[in-house]
């Protein structure tokens, strides 16, 4: 090997440890600032406790959790079917004119910064979820549409690919068998790039239950444990963000000790997330 | 060809890192200079300790940074142990300032008090709102969640949205102080807010709520609140929300901060609350939204 790949092949190394590391030192901070409210409270009272009152030392975060699992389900109900069926489109039936119209839109959308995406709950879909349902339009509802919006580029990118995937011997089988070009899609190349689809979903949930900016200006931040999806939610990422300007303390170590959850939360879903097979079929 | 750019790269790298190197090494050698330029004056150095109320410190804390700024030998180590802690410890002498954000009682009039500034916190609702007026009981009850419907104080039927500010707010901590949404139970101070109510991280949250929600209730400093059109301040037990009514005190959720000492402040005490009181220190005031105490 030439001494300028070596200096190379060091740089780069020198690039990922420095991506591990700041993972390592987050976590261990995160963990370190939080662990001795969760000992203190004990775990099952954090996780299960109805009530936050973090100037009374009352720390339960139920809420926050059911509040996070209800806007990222409703999220993914919205979502994920629009996501597939653009991704269907693009990787199927669109005319290359077509989608090269869709494609720079669906990128457009990722990159439009999350507080503009509250912006616009707050000034529309809050009044209009208000006007409809004649009550406060904070609610979980407001929270999954915008999520529903933001979490669409990872569906409809990762499962177009995968679609795309998908070995043209498989649909060219289907079509000599008989079967019209839907019954290729839907009985077979969608349930081919299965794998890809659900790891989509799983991206895009994670991305959901991450979301902080646009689900505070939209959500209510509430903490009451919701009665239906036009209550409104505080969530995970909610309480962190809303409180921590003036949290000191064990007030602010408390947020760290939701960080902590809302960290299991992701890694979680990630390790789901690579678990599933990458291969094509079965 | 790509070996050149491979090699560009890594020059640039290597550039990089010098330049970091380079910056942390003079950080590290930074503090030990002026300390020891410090030393020769460390005969003219003072210092005093302020010890009070919560909603009055990081004002305090404000005021000290903008005055040490100018003073750089005064140490002002300012705590805040509560209202009550402040007052007796000024009684007692045990602190040069003690701060309080309630008004003095009789048996404690002895103490010199300096009003430095007075908060008010106006109570906002949507102008569509035919409300022009609460008691302080109303109020109380509609944040509790014991009174959620406008017609049971008068108004248009419909559900009110109750809007507040997040735990740790200053603001949510004077109100509730105020209109006696947080009372003690067995000796601990329990915040009563409904946890149903909606909760905006920041004034300009709070405001946007009230103005696009027509069944609205919020709070805001009276400062940031008085010159917004789309939200309406409502009255207090009669008493309108302006400067004049908060200032008397008839306007019932406000409080003054004041600054306490057992005697006649003297050396930095008073120079620091001479600078408080300063054109330069009330505008610190008055930018923190508070009503300026020295017009």
């Amino acid at each position: 090997m030439k001494t300028y790949e070596r200096i190379i092949q060091l740089v780069l190394f020198f690039c990922a440890v420095i991506a591990i590391l700041g993972v390592l030192l987050i976590s261990y901070f995160i963990i370190k600032e939080g662990a001795p409210i969760i000992t203190k409270v004990g775990l099952m009272a954090f996780l299960t406790g109805k009530q936050w009152s973090p100037l009374q030392g009352i720390y339960g975060i139920y809420p926050m959790i059911i509040g996070s699992l209800l806007a990222t389900v409703g999220a993914l109900l919205l979502g994920v079917p629009v996501g597939i069926g653009c991704a269907v489109f693009l990787a199927e039936l669109a005319k290359p004119r077509v989608a090269g119209i869709i494609r720079p839109g669906i990128e457009l959308l990722a990159g439009i910064p999350s507080v503009v995406y509250g912006l616009y709950g707050l000034v529309v879909i809050v009044p209009f979820i208000r006007k409809t349902f004649q009550n406060q339009g904070f609610s979980v509802l407001a929270g999954s549409i915008i999520l529903a919006i933001m979490i669409l580029p990872t569906i409809i990118n990762i499962s177009e690919s995968a679609i795309r995937s998908v070995p043209k011997d498989y649909k060219e089988a289907s079509l000599s068998m008989g079967s019209s070009h839907w019954q290729a899609i839907f009985k077979v190349i969608v349930p081919a790039a299965r794998s890809g689809i659900i790891a989509a979903v799983i991206l895009g949930m994670g991305r959901a239950i991450g979301e902080t900016m646009a689900v505070i200006m939209i959500t209510g931040n509430s903490t009451l444990i919701p009665e239906s999806i036009l209550s409104p939610i505080r969530t995970l990422t909610g309480n962190i963000g809303i409180e921590m300007g003036y949290a000191s303390g064990e007030h602010q170590k408390a947020l760290f000790a939701t960080g902590i959850v809302l960290f299991a939360f992701i890694m979680l879903l990630n390790t789901v997330a690579n678990m599933i097979p990458k291969k094509v079929g079965e | 060809m790509n070996f050149k750019k491979v090699l560009a790269l890594v020059c640039a790298m290597i550039l990089l890192v010098g330049v970091f190197a380079g910056c942390s090494k003079p950080a590290e050698e930074a503090p030990a200079q002026p300390a020891g330029q410090e030393q020769p004056t460390e005969a003219a150095k003072e210092s005093i300790t302020i010890n009070g109320s919560t909603s009055v410190q990081p004002l305090a804390e404000e005021l000290a940074k903008a005055y040490k700024a100018k003073n750089p030998n005064a140490t002002i180590d300012i705590q805040a142990g509560g209202s009550g802690v402040g007052i007796k410890s000024a009684m007692d002498g045990v602190v040069d300032i003690g701060m309080s954000s309630r008004a003095l009682k009789t048996e404690e009039k002895s103490l010199k008090e300096f009003k430095i500034a007075v908060d008010g916190i106006a109570v906002i609702v949507n102008p569509a709102n035919g409300i022009e007026n609460l008691t302080m009981e109303q109020i109380k009850k509609i944040y509790m969640g014991e009174i959620t419907d406008w017609k049971e104080v008068g108004g248009k039927a419909g559900k009110i949205t109750v809007v507040t500010r997040e735990e740790g707010s200053g603001t949510r901590g004077a109100f509730i102080e105020l209109t006696k949404l947080e009372v003690t139970e067995n000796d601990k101070k329990v915040d009563k807010t409904t946890a149903s109510a909606i909760t905006q991280g920041s004034t300009g949250a709070v405001m946007t709520t009230v103005a696009g929600d027509p069944n609205a209730i919020g709070y805001a400093s009276y400062g940031s609140a008085k010159a917004k059109t789309e939200v309406k301040m409502i009255s207090v037990e009669g008493n309108a929300c302006t400067e004049e009514n908060i200032y008397a005190g008839t306007y019932k959720i406000s409080r003054p901060f004041l600054m306490l000492t057992k005697v006649d402040p003297t050396g930095l005490g008073k120079d620091f609350l001479d600078f408080i009181l300063s054109a330069e220190g009330q505008d610190i005031v008055a930018s923190h939204n508070y009503l300026k105490a020295v017009k």
